[in-house]
Parts: C-alpha cells; sequence; structure tokens
C-alpha cells in the first residue's frame, strides 16, 4: 500500500519508513471507521430483519428512510451516557474487559482479505492469528464478569467461557482438513486454492461441506448468538456479564460483539465459500473482488441475524451435549477420513 | 515478514488510541451524579444479598480442564497439517499414520471421560423416595439426561 501512497504528488517527497508507517496507520484508520459503520449498520439491519420477521415495521423515524439514521442516534446517546460504575467492582478488572472484547474483534480484522492486495497485514499465520484474537475475547468476558462483583454477572462469565472455549475445539477441528488441503495458514492463499468455477469452492467438496456446518453453529456458539446466547439471557442473567456496565463502556461490549459477528463470517467466507472469487471466472475482475468478500460476508451474518429470530435458545446441557457429544467426534472422525483418503490416494 | 506484524502492531495501537479518545470525549460530554444507591451492585432493585462470590459447578473446572487437552492437540496438529501435503511427498503414508495413532491415544482419553459421566452436565440422581427428592429442591417429573428425555430419577441443574 505503501507504494500507492508514494505515488500521491503530495507524499512523494517522504522517506520510505515514514511512508510505510503511513499506509500502516491509514489501512488501520479505514478498518476502524468500517468496524464503526458497519457495526452501526449491522446493528440496524438487525432490527429491521427482527421487525419484518415479527410482522413490524422496526425502527422507522430517525434520518429519514426506514430510520437508517437509528443507529447512529443510539450510538451519541451512549456517549452522552452517565457512567454508572458499581461500589464494589473490582476497577482495574472492570475497566479493561471492554477493551479486551473490543480489541480482541477489531485485531482480527487486520488479516482479513478483501482482495489479494488489500489486506492489513498478509500473515503467514492467518488462520491461526484469528483463533488467537478471538480467545481475547473470553479474557474480556471473564474480567467483566469477575471484576463487576454482581452474581448475575459473574454466571453469564461462566456459562460464556465454558461455552467459548469448548466450542473452540470443533471450530479448530474443522478448519484442519481445509488447511490439510491447501498445505498454508495464509488466508489468501487458501482463497486461492479455490479459484475458477465454483465447484471448486471448498464447500461443495463433501468432506468439508461437513467442517462447513459444523464451523458455522460452532461461530455461532463464539460469538454468543441466538441460540447459543446462553452468556447473556436476558430473560434469566438480565444481562449477563455486562449487566453493570453503561455508556461507552457498554458500546464496545456491543460493538465487539458486531465485530466479531463479521469476522466469524468473514474467515467462513475465505475458508469454505471461495473468499474474493464470485464462482464465476468472467466476473472474477479485481475491482470486485472487495465486494464479493463484503457481500458473502453479509450474507452470512444475515443468517447469524435470520436465526436469532427464529429459533429457541438451548439449555446449559444441550450446549455441552451437542458440543462434546457430537460436533468434536464427528469433527475428529471427519479429519480422520479426510486424512485416511489422502494417504490411500497418494 | 516484521513489516506484517509491526502492521499488527500498530493496528493495536490504533485500536487503543480509539478506546482512549472515545472514553475521554464521553468523559467531557456525560453528566457525573454518583450517589450510593445507583453504585449499589444490580440485582433487579433490591438490595444486593449476601456476596456475589457464590459457588458455582465444578463441572466448569472439568470443561476448562478438558479444553486444555484439546486445545494443545489443536495447536500440535496445526504445523502437522500445514505441512502435510509434503510429508506425502517425502516420507509417504507415515506421515498420516503417526498423527492418526497421536489421536487414537486422544480419542481413548475422550471416551474415558465420556464414560465415567464427566460431559454429562445434568447427572441423574436415583432417589430411594419422594422425601428425598423433596429434600433437595426437585420433583420427580423434573428432566433428566439428554435434550429433554424424562430420566429416571430426577436431575439436578446449575
Amino acid at each position: 500500500m505503501h507504494e500507492t501512497l508514494s505515488n500521491l504528488p503530495l507524499l512523494s517527497g517522504l522517506p520510505a519508513q515514514v511512508l510505510v508507517v503511513l499506509a500502516m496507520v491509514s489501512a488501520g484508520g479505514i478498518i476502524l471507521g468500517c468496524i464503526a459503520v458497519g457495526g452501526m449498520f449491522f446493528i440496524w439491519s438487525e432490527r429491521k430483519v427482527a421487525g419484518y420477521i415479527q410482522s413490524r415495521y422496526g425502527p422507522m423515524y430517525v434520518g429519514g428512510w426506514h430510520g437508517v439514521l437509528q443507529s447512529l442516534a443510539d450510538g451519541v446517546k451512549l456517549l452522552l451516557k452517565e457512567d454508572i460504575w458499581p461500589e464494589k467492582a473490582d476497577k482495574p478488572l472492570w475497566r479493561m474487559a471492554p477493551l479486551l472484547v473490543f480489541l480482541g474483534a477489531f485485531l482480527s480484522f487486520v488479516v482479513l482479505p478483501f482482495g489479494p492486495n488489500f489486506v492489513g497485514a498478509n500473515l503467514d499465520i492467518g488462520l491461526f492469528y484469528v483463533m488467537a484474537t478471538s480467545s481475547l475475547v473470553v479474557m474480556g468476558v471473564i474480567s467483566a464478569g469477575w471484576g463487576s462483583n454482581n452474581k448475575w454477572a459473574l454466571y453469564g462469565a461462566l456459562r460464556g467461557a465454558a461455552q467459548v472455549i469448548s466450542y473452540e475445539i470443533p471450530l479448530g477441528l474443522a478448519l484442519l482438513p481445509v488447511v490439510m488441503s491447501t498445505g498454508s495458514l495464509n488466508l489468501g492463499t487458501i482463497i486461492q486454492a479455490q479459484a475458477g468455477w465454483i465447484h471448486n469452492w471448498h464447500l461443495l467438496n463433501p468432506l468439508f461441506f461437513v467442517s462447513f456446518w459444523i464451523y458455522v453453529i460452532s461461530s455461532l456458539a463464539e460469538v454468543n448468538r441466538v441460540p447459543f446466547d446462553l452468556p447473556e439471557t436476558e430473560s434469566e442473567l438480565v444481562s449477563g456479564y455486562h449487566t453493570e456496565y453503561t455508556g461507552m463502556k457498554f458500546a464496545f461490549f456491543f460493538l465487539g460483539e458486531y465485530a466479531d459477528m463479521f469476522v466469524v463470517s468473514a474467515i467462513g467466507v475465505t475458508v469454505f465459500l471461495g473468499g474474493w472469487y464470485s464462482g464465476i471466472p468472467a466476473l472474477d475482475v479485481p475491482a470486485l473482488f472487495p465486494l464479493i468478500f463484503i457481500l458473502k460476508s453479509f450474507f452470512l451474518v444475515f443468517v447469524q441475524i435470520w436465526l436469532r429470530w427464529t429459533l429457541p435458545r438451548l439449555r446449559v446441557d444441550q450446549l455441552m451435549y451437542v458440543c462434546w457429544k457430537v460436533f468434536i467426534p464427528i469433527a475428529l472422525a471427519n479429519l480422520l477420513l479426510y486424512g485416511v483418503i489422502r494417504t490411500v490416494l497418494s | 515478514m516484521h513489516q506484517q506484524f509491526a502492521t499488527v502492531f500498530v493496528f493495536m495501537l490504533l485500536g487503543l488510541a480509539f478506546l482512549f479518545v472515545s472514553q475521554i470525549a464521553s468523559k467531557l460530554l456525560r453528566p457525573k451524579n454518583p450517589y450510593a444507591a445507583k453504585q449499589q451492585s444490580y440485582e433487579c432493585g433490591e438490595e444486593p444479598e449476601g456476596s456475589p462470590w457464590i459457588q458455582f459447578n465444578v463441572r466448569f473446572y472439568l470443561i476448562a480442564l478438558f479444553f486444555i487437552v484439546f486445545d494443545v492437540e489443536i495447536i500440535f496438529m496445526l504445523p502437522w497439517a500445514v505441512v502435510f501435503n509434503e510429508m506425502l511427498g517425502t516420507v509417504g503414508p507415515l506421515a498420516f499414520w503417526e498423527m492418526f495413532t497421536f489421536v487414537c491415544v486422544l480419542l481413548v482419553g475422550l471416551a474415558y471421560v465420556w464414560l465415567k459421566g464427566d460431559l454429562d452436565w445434568v447427572k441423574t440422581i436415583i432417589a430411594r423416595d419422594d422425601d428425598e427428592l423433596v429434600n433437595r429442591g426437585l420433583s420427580r417429573y423434573s428432566s433428566g439426561d439428554k435434550l429433554g428425555k424424562p430420566g429416571l430419577g430426577a436431575s439436578e441443574y446449575v
């Protein structure tokens, strides 16, 4: 990206190192802006989708057309809200929690490949890096629950931690066959293995098809979405681990959650749905790559929203049953089967 | 490669800067009016009862222990998965069968935990009579193990 910057007349005289740093900062700024705007868009679209699924309109007034500016108004409201801190809270932990949750989601965006050259940091260990940063969120959830010094928050945090760490295992196991096939953890390389017609997408390989469904369902659990929203369960735990947060701190939890929804969808698109390729070679022009990638990711985000307003919540015991007794055995068997087939064929 | 990780670092600094700037902006704009009742721990409007450091189900610890075993397994398998294609060319089928053996050893562990019943969140209690159930605050018709199938006795929830 810094080559592009050096071509601009205003910046052409600057030394290369300065340009590199400028490129990094501007890329980060663009992504930060996209998270803020995208997060608001997702919140608005979630409310609209929820409205239409329940035969009502959802927000209609702020911003004229179908209440498009509703989320912006809510953001301003949260900025102006009084910050109420519980007297008995463990202050450092309590303050750190929303930062960890937001940073965990934000740092994952660095490696998302929107196009061959349109990526913050093209890490060779991209997939592993995303698995690591998404674990940061668990730390935030636990420190929120423990730091709040509140019974609801502690229950929510414990459930959240147990759920997220449990589902990380089928999630990782579901990604492994694809890594074995492509021989790389670099997200760009994984996408390039799916170039060409749509049948090259990993989704349409029978074994990866199983992986895809395990990935999609486990990723719902990773981002605490219905039917896996036990850490929040507004009907039994008030609001779960973020019960004691108001104003901007609450906004960070909220933004982090919606950014995370996009991250898991984008990784699903990268690994299984052909990433920036449209599936029709004639349409694969570099200018369209980011658009295709974002549209596919939005579709998976829409599926998450759709499921939220369709399915009832699971119980804790059902949640653990599905993870440990269904997904982990299936994912391991799938992995071994893939290995056997490859070994026999070679 | 170093530059890629430098980008990650710059992103982290930017994210932190965003967090602090928006917190400071909010601090300048928002009202501040704390008083004792407002700062009580939230318990649906009641006075907080007892300590919030409640006892919780020991199975949360067990899940964390199992997680460590399986997560280490995944970390161990990732580098192997990356070089799997090359290894099939150089050392042949051994590349797979070695990892197969390792996974089988772990599967024995999973089977052990499964058969011991440590993966069951709800333990079924075989009660001798109705009095014992009542003493535990349960009814004979509470749902049992596995997806709402009625249990023989009654079960204990979190």
